[in-house]
């Protein structure tokens, strides 16, 4: 670990908080309908889409029907993007021929299990990618079966966090908001003036932006290079600010061409992060108690500084295995392009690598700016953990949020049972069904990632099966030993946990992998966003309990240490076991000098 | 509630509209306007022909050159096959390499940090105990990494002013004359793209 490398955490942590109260109340602004700066040129394409999409707006829908639109929509859409991309070989903006005679010989076939995989992943805010997209996707697809999910799968995770404030912040109200309204405000006044600023701003640095084929290039040597194009920096604005995560190229934020320097690096970290940090605000804002908003804010930051040290930490220290070839990873002498530079891009180091790791897994992102799988086993076990904690350190675009939530109606939940009081929230009570729901929400995670990791880790299916050509579903890891289990729990981790990073190195584009991993990414979005509307739709109908000398303040230290405790107690007891048999029996194997 | 659904129809097709194809196809006409060079590619020509993007690394085998980051993207420096190794820490092919098996028709050879710092030294005569830089035996993230360290840089000068019947000082001015600086003196990594240095290399300054 070196100063300057402190010094660039230090100023994302300054930018975030700069940023997080100014966005904030402009996201209340625009989510409970008020006027904003922007009206004069937004408010008319607002109504046209209105118009255009047969939609009442007036209209304040119970939470059935908030979610039964939620619901709709992202059916729709997923069929969308499917036809779409089963349909990339006859449609327009395909220079490179994907999909068609056409297609150069490194072109991959979207098959109806990778079309369903792709299509519940982008639908469901995940980004996982059981392809490579420079040699499979059309420009077609990406911008349209695909980037578009960027946009209205983070319109609809800030739709659904904002219907759950709205349950702390009405009282006695039958509804809690109009789902149509709260997709087309967050979509237009949100997403869309940030993503244009900040795909220029891409651009300006390098990120290419185009509709042109290929170009092959003869290099100074004369060998032969293709150079990939497309339409790269409408996609990663939106993929970074929408913690969607899934890359145009393979190689993700680490391709030169997605994320070319430094400065771009910054910001696209502050990208994920910004809608996340500033909905925290904005609930503070929504239930009148700025404080209760900075409380989670705080308790985040703990949770994502602690990810931050211990990953930087054990990638700066490196792998002693390589150290033994006399090969120098000393960060005293080499800084930040010492330690384990495996998988890594030298513009970024170590500093800004194990940052973005940690960030992209607090929040449901993805993207990646170094290969997680060759991260040190404790290096990436912080990211594999930060998923499993339920991306609620700042967390996705929304589900960041209600994470948090459901983990703070938990929190009052057991210091009331310690004192022997009905719990609070925000002045509503929170009693049976608010925490069997919340019990919901954390239960299917450890189902669904837990069930298909044992699953995936011992299926002995005949070689050559269609389900699975390798055959047993644990011969598709690339590494043997306990990194190749710690490859498949990351897997089911990821999808359940919507996140899309990877350890990349196992092969998942067969219908078993395509499949299950579909089936998590369901369950981890539709299995968690319901309960929390629910609650929402159960907190709105109550009355306001006003604050006694008896009510547990929920603005202050005890209660964060209270609820960082909880995140982590939750956390560990259900994935710890998991960890041992992976990461952490790793990192003593590797200390140990085995090898596998 | 099923009079819902013609709304999420509807709501679906203007939506991707405006963000699917509107946007981008927005991005790009404003971004081939004002920024053309990046917008496509940052390309790199030399007597009209396109050599290769300052961005992207490419093969360098000749001593002449500077050599890049060994690179995991296809089977090398593969612009259509973006990727790293994804071996893990404990990965023996990643440490160790495999070597060919005789016995099939395939190659299954690969290279692993030992050899690739064999090889290393012995490219820049180097002693076989020599410390070398890490970045000069690891593949990045993308396979396509255009930068290398300076201390890796240093290593290579020696050969490369010996094959080019060049001062050693030359070699070296030029490293320290190409050296990208941290954005904004603080963010990333002092670094040297390889290809910029090269060219340097050949127009002799």
């Amino acid at each position: 670990m070196t100063g300057i490398g402190w010094l660039q955490i230090l100023l994302f942590v300054v930018a975030l908080v700069a940023i997080t109260k100014p966005l904030g109340t402009y996201m209340k602004r625009v989510m409970e309908g008020e006027s904003t700066p922007l009206d004069a040129i937004l408010k008319p394409l607002e109504t046209v889409l209105y118009r255009a999409g047969g939609i009442d707006e007036k209209a304040d829908m119970p939470w059935t029907q908030y979610a039964f639109c939620m619901l709709a929509f992202s059916v729709v859409t997923l069929l969308f993007s499917y036809g779409l991309l089963r349909l990339q070989g006859v449609l327009p903006f395909n220079p490179m021929g994907f999909s068609t005679a056409q297609a150069p010989g490194y072109g991959t076939a979207i098959t109806p299990d990778l079309a369903f995989n792709t299509a519940v992943s982008f639908t469901s805010n995940t980004n996982w990618q059981a392809y490579s997209g420079e040699s499979t996707m059309s420009y077609l697809s990406q911008m349209l079966a695909l980037a578009f999910h960027n946009w209205v799968s983070a319109a609809a995770g800030i739709s659904v966090a904002v219907a759950m404030i709205r349950g702390f912040s009405r009282y006695s109200a039958a509804g809690i908001g109009n789902f149509w309204k709260d997709l087309v405000r967050s979509t237009l006044y949100i997403l869309l003036p940030l993503s244009l600023v900040a795909a220029l701003f891409m651009v300006s640095q390098g990120v290419v932006q185009n509709l042109s084929p290929y170009v092959q290039a003869t290099t100074i040597e004369g060998a032969q290079q293709t150079i990939p194009q497309g339409p790269i920096a409408s996609q990663e604005c939106i993929k970074m600010l929408g913690t969607n995560g899934g890359g145009f190229l393979n190689a993700n934020s680490a391709h030169p061409f997605e994320n070319p320097t430094p400065l771009c690096n910054f910001v696209q970290m502050l990208l994920i992060f910004i809608i996340p940090a500033g909905l925290a605000y904005t609930f503070g804002l929504m239930v009148n108690d700025t404080r209760q908003g900075w409380a989670l804010f705080t308790a985040m930051t703990i949770l994502f500084m602690a990810g931050v040290i211990a990953c930087y930490g054990f990638e700066a220290a490196g792998n002693p295995n390589i150290a033994a070839l006399k090969v120098d990873t000393s960060t005293s002498h080499l800084g930040d392009l010492g330690g384990n530079q495996e998988g890594k891009e030298l513009r970024f180091g170590l500093a800004n690598s194990a940052l973005f790791a940690v960030i992209t897994t607090d929040a449901s992102c993805g993207a990646v700016n170094a290969m997680h799988d060759s991260f040190t086993p404790l290096g990436g076990l912080v990211p594999l953990l930060n998923i499993q904690l339920g991306e609620l350190i700042f967390g996705g675009v929304g589900a960041g949020l209600y994470g948090i939530l459901i983990f703070a109606i938990l929190t009052v939940f057991i210091a009331g049972l310690m004192v022997g009081r009905t719990p609070e929230y925000v002045g509503k009570k929170i009693e049976k069904k608010e925490v069997k729901m919340a019990m919901l929400f954390v239960l299917v995670a450890a189902f669904s990632v837990l069930g298909f990791t044992a699953l995936g880790a011992v299926l002995n299916l005949p070689a050559g099966s269609l389900w699975n050509t390798a055959g047993a579903t644990y011969n598709n890891v690339n590494n043997n030993g306990a990194h190749g289990f710690s490859e498949i729990f990351y897997a089911f981790t990821s999808a359940t946990g919507n996140n899309g990073s990877a350890f990349a190195g196992i092969t998942v584009n067969t219908p078993f992998y395509n499949l299950t991993l579909g089936l998590a990414m369901l369950m981890g979005r539709f299995f968690m966003q319901i309960p929390v509307l629910a609650i929402a739709g159960s907190l709105s109908t109550k009355k306001y309990i006003h604050t006694t000398s008896g009510t547990f303040p929920t603005d202050g230290i005890v209660f964060i240490v209270l609820l960082i405790s909880v995140i982590i107690i939750v956390g560990a007891l259900t994935f710890f076991p998991g960890l041992t048999l992976g990461p952490i029996v790793e990192h003593f194997l590797m200390h140990a000098g085995r090898l596998y | 509630m099923l009079k819902e659904l013609i709304p999420a129809i509807r709501i679906t097709l203007v939506l991707a509209l405006l963000t699917g194809l509107a946007f981008p196809l927005l991005i790009t006409v404003i971004s081939q306007v004002i920024f053309p060079d990046q917008a496509n590619g940052s390309l790199l020509r030399k007597d009209g022909k396109v050599i290769g993007s300052r961005l992207i690394a490419q093969r360098f085998e000749s001593p002449k050159y500077f050599h890049p980051r060994p690179s995991a993207a296809g089977s090398g420096y593969a612009g259509e096959a973006s990727g790293g190794t994804n071996l893990g820490p404990t990965s023996s092919k990643l440490i160790m390499g495999i070597a060919d098996d005789p016995a099939t028709k395939a190659d299954e050879s690969f290279a692993g940090i030992k050899q690739l710092a064999e090889a290393y030294r012995k490219d820049n005569q180097l002693a076989v105990d020599a410390p070398i830089p890490v970045d000069a035996v690891t593949r990045s993230g993308s396979g396509l990494d255009p930068d290398i360290s300076e201390d890796n840089a240093m290593l290579q000068a020696p050969r490369i002013a010996k094959a080019r019947g060049m001062s050693a000082q030359t070699v070296t001015e030029i490293i320290r004359k190409y050296k990208t600086e941290r954005d904004l003196g603080i963010l990333g990594e002092p670094r040297l793209n390889v290809l910029t240095i090269n060219m340097a290399l050949d127009n002799g300054k």
